[in-house]
């Protein structure tokens, strides 16, 4: 499998507005890893039966300190894509390279991969120290799957990129843990693989080195391979992928394009306070741009209303750069001093909008007897993950006004003298 | 099941193991040779149990048991000693107990030729129609050990007491299995309930070996007890059926439980 070496990127042939998680994908290019809501659940150590003893003695359902690693995760990834693993540490990027790796296994969920795979968890992993470079290299490379044939046919080849050829015969335990990473790197990207899974090694290494692993990725992914990586680097992401997948606490927050991606990474990285882990508005993938009130869907605006009528409360939401399957939105109605008088919430599982810009009517059919002005404040969750994604409190007011004067409340009433 | 790694991995725990030793492969032999003087010396010089060329008695059982109990020990601990390259790698992880029996089986081909030489150069008899047997005894002796090294491997990842539990239990099935004293001593005691003790595949396995490399004499008898257990080659081949029978039971649940519990290796670790 190799297309002309001078073939630009799978990156072209993909529309460049909608960068959604099945947009994503280009037209056409076969779905190489499904992940299908992929759940990943640690239990504590201590909290496991790791003894005959504590077998017999405990009784199950005594665990406690579960961590879930991966939380209902759906990704496709489609062949030729080259595409950034992102997120905070400890937010699942490693445990899900390594169930699409096939190394855990998922609590929940279903992983199909198609094609061969490598995995560069850790270069170098499986050498052993006493023998040589040249014994080490024939074991990992059939660790990886190479049979000793195709071993023979490649070694030289493994060799000159190490440039490790004046050492190869010395024992591993004598080389730098640079050299030791090269050679381990070596092999791994000769194993030939349709889909390459990277975890942060690039990290690792001096400046040549990496450069020449990022020439070899260019390469793998010039050759129209797949590949999915770790990394922290917001520019790696931006000038390497053609889409970056953003995990926060197991949740796959983000997934589209790296602009947006990184965007969300420096806001996520970055110290902003903001309520329940949401991102301000105007950085977030879902961006509730404007609120509209008036008395019928799509009806001419209107702020001023009468206790009983009609009242439609519009939210536009711009969804070009991300559309989550499932969106949930909460919108509070807030009285004087921002105490909210009522809510109203899109039914639950949420709502599945197309990309693009949409509109979510919030229809009342009559208002209650309650005067003022009120504004309005919007929340947006993934209906998915149940993980909020922005809120925004709008300055737009409507009102609500009857003939008495004074008082929130119009109460019927009757006065008289009592005879 | 990918042979090649498998050989590569053999080849490497070899390459390590005698790598910067001098007399390399020779330090195999060591071992033997010493449990050679020391029981030959209990048992023939101090509690004089009768059995003539009692070192080639001893070594003829006693070289397949060796090679199964370290087979099995090591198995036992392979898969948790490798676990870098479980939780870093995905290869197929069944290797990993069969290239420990591997090792084990390389050092016991080598120290059977050892034996026979010196039998040869003892000038006794070494070649007859029953030396034969040891192929379908070390079949069997290799696939009870592959059998149980598949299941306890997968067991210590999770039950870490197994590797404990295995050690005292391999030092108690050494005794009954009739390398250091003759087969009629047991035979004898427990007469109708033999069938018991011959239960134990490796009691089977290291009785045929002894037919086959062990020259009684003539009477096969200590003087009270018969020595092997039958001059025959029917008895073997019968128990040898109900061995191999026993040991695909086991290796049965051993793919069993090795399957069930790999895809957890990882985490486990």
């Amino acid at each position: 499998m190799s297309s002309p070496p001078l073939a630009p990127p799978a990156q072209p042939d993909r529309p460049a507005a909608s960068a959604s998680a099945s947009a994503a994908q280009s037209p056409g290019s076969p779905t190489v890893i499904r992940a299908a809501g992929v759940s990943k659940k640690f239990v504590a150590y201590h909290k496991r039966a790791t003894s005959l003893k504590e077998r017999f003695v405990r009784r199950e359902g005594a665990s406690g300190e579960d961590f879930w690693a991966l939380r209902d995760v759906d990704v496709q990834i489609g062949r030729g894509q080259t595409v950034g693993l992102a997120g905070a540490n400890g937010s699942g990027k490693s445990t899900l390279l390594k169930v699409l790796a096939g190394i855990l296994r998922p609590t929940s969920g279903e992983v199909a991969v198609n094609g061969r795979i490598a995995s560069l968890l850790e270069l170098g992993a499986g050498f052993n120290g006493e023998l040589s470079g040249r014994d080490n290299v024939y074991l990992n490379a059939s660790l990886l799957g190479l049979s000793k044939r195709e071993i023979d046919r490649l070694f030289d080849s493994i060799v000159d990129f190490s440039e490790l050829r004046h050492k190869i015969d010395d024992e591993v335990k004598h080389y730098s843990s640079g050299q030791y990473v090269r050679l381990g790197f070596a092999v791994a990207v000769h194993v030939d693989p349709d889909i390459l899974l990277v975890d942060e090694v690039l990290a690792v290494g001096d400046e040549a080195f990496q450069r020449k692993c990022l020439d070899k990725i260019a390469q793998f992914r010039a050759e129209g391979r797949t590949i999915l990586f770790v990394t922290h680097s917001l520019d790696l992401i931006e000038n390497m992928c053609d889409r970056v997948l953003v995990l926060e606490t197991g949740n796959l927050i983000y997934d589209g394009q790296p602009a947006v991606g990184t965007k969300l990474l420096r806001q996520r990285l970055g110290s902003l306070p903001v309520e329940g882990g949401a991102v301000p508005y105007d950085l977030s993938p879902v961006k509730p741009t404007a609120v509209t009130f008036s008395r019928d869907p799509g009806g001419a605006p209107q702020v001023q209303y009468d206790p009983g009528e009609q009242l439609t409360v519009s939210v536009e939401l711009d969804l070009t750069d991300y559309a989550p399957q499932h969106v949930y939105l909460h919108v509070d109605i807030l009285g004087q001093g921002e105490v909210p008088i009522w809510m109203m919430e899109t039914p639950p599982g949420g709502i599945s909008p197309g990309p693009g810009i949409v509109m979510v009517d919030f229809v009342v059919p009559r208002l209650p007897e309650l005067l003022g002005a009120f504004a309005v404040n919007v929340r947006v969750s993934d209906a998915a993950t149940g993980h909020p994604v922005t809120v925004r409190r709008f300055e737009d007011l409507f009102g609500v006004s009857g003939p008495q004067v004074a008082g929130l409340l119009r109460v019927d009433y009757q006065a008289g003298l009592r005879r | 099941m990918r042979w090649e790694l498998l050989r590569n991995l053999v080849r490497k725990d070899l390459k390590v193991k005698y790598k910067g030793s001098t007399l390399g492969f020779a330090w195999s032999l060591a071992n033997p040779l010493l449990l050679l003087v020391v029981y030959t010396f209990v048992f023939q010089v101090v509690l004089k149990t009768g059995i003539p060329r009692f070192g080639i008695y001893l070594m003829s059982g006693m070289l397949v048991w060796n090679a199964f109990s370290g087979s099995v020990s090591s198995a036992c601990g392979a898969v948790v000693a490798n676990a870098n390259l479980v939780k870093k790698v995905r290869f197929p992880l069944l290797v990993l107990p069969l290239s420990a029996v591997g090792f084990a089986a390389v050092h016991f081909a080598l120290q059977l030729l050892v034996l026979f030489v010196v039998i040869l150069g003892l000038q006794y008899s070494l070649f007859g129609p029953e030396l034969l047997l040891i192929v379908p005894a070390g079949a069997v002796a290799l696939l009870f050990t592959v059998a149980l090294s598949l299941l306890l491997s997968a067991l210590n990842v999770r039950y870490r007491d197994t590797q404990h539990l295995l050690d005292v239990a391999l030092v108690a099935w050494f005794w009954v299995n009739p390398m250091v004293y003759a087969y009629g001593l047991i035979s004898d005691r427990l007469g109708d309930w033999t069938w018991v003790y011959l239960l134990n595949p490796m009691a089977v396995v290291v009785m045929t070996f002894q037919r086959a490399i062990y020259d009684p004499p003539p009477g096969n008898s200590t003087g009270s007890s018969s020595i092997i257990a039958d001059t025959g080659y029917t008895f073997y081949l019968e128990h040898l059926g109900i061995a191999a029978l026993i040991s695909l039971a086991v290796l049965f649940l051993g793919l069993r439980v090795f399957r069930r519990f790999q895809a957890d290796f990882a985490e486990d670790l």
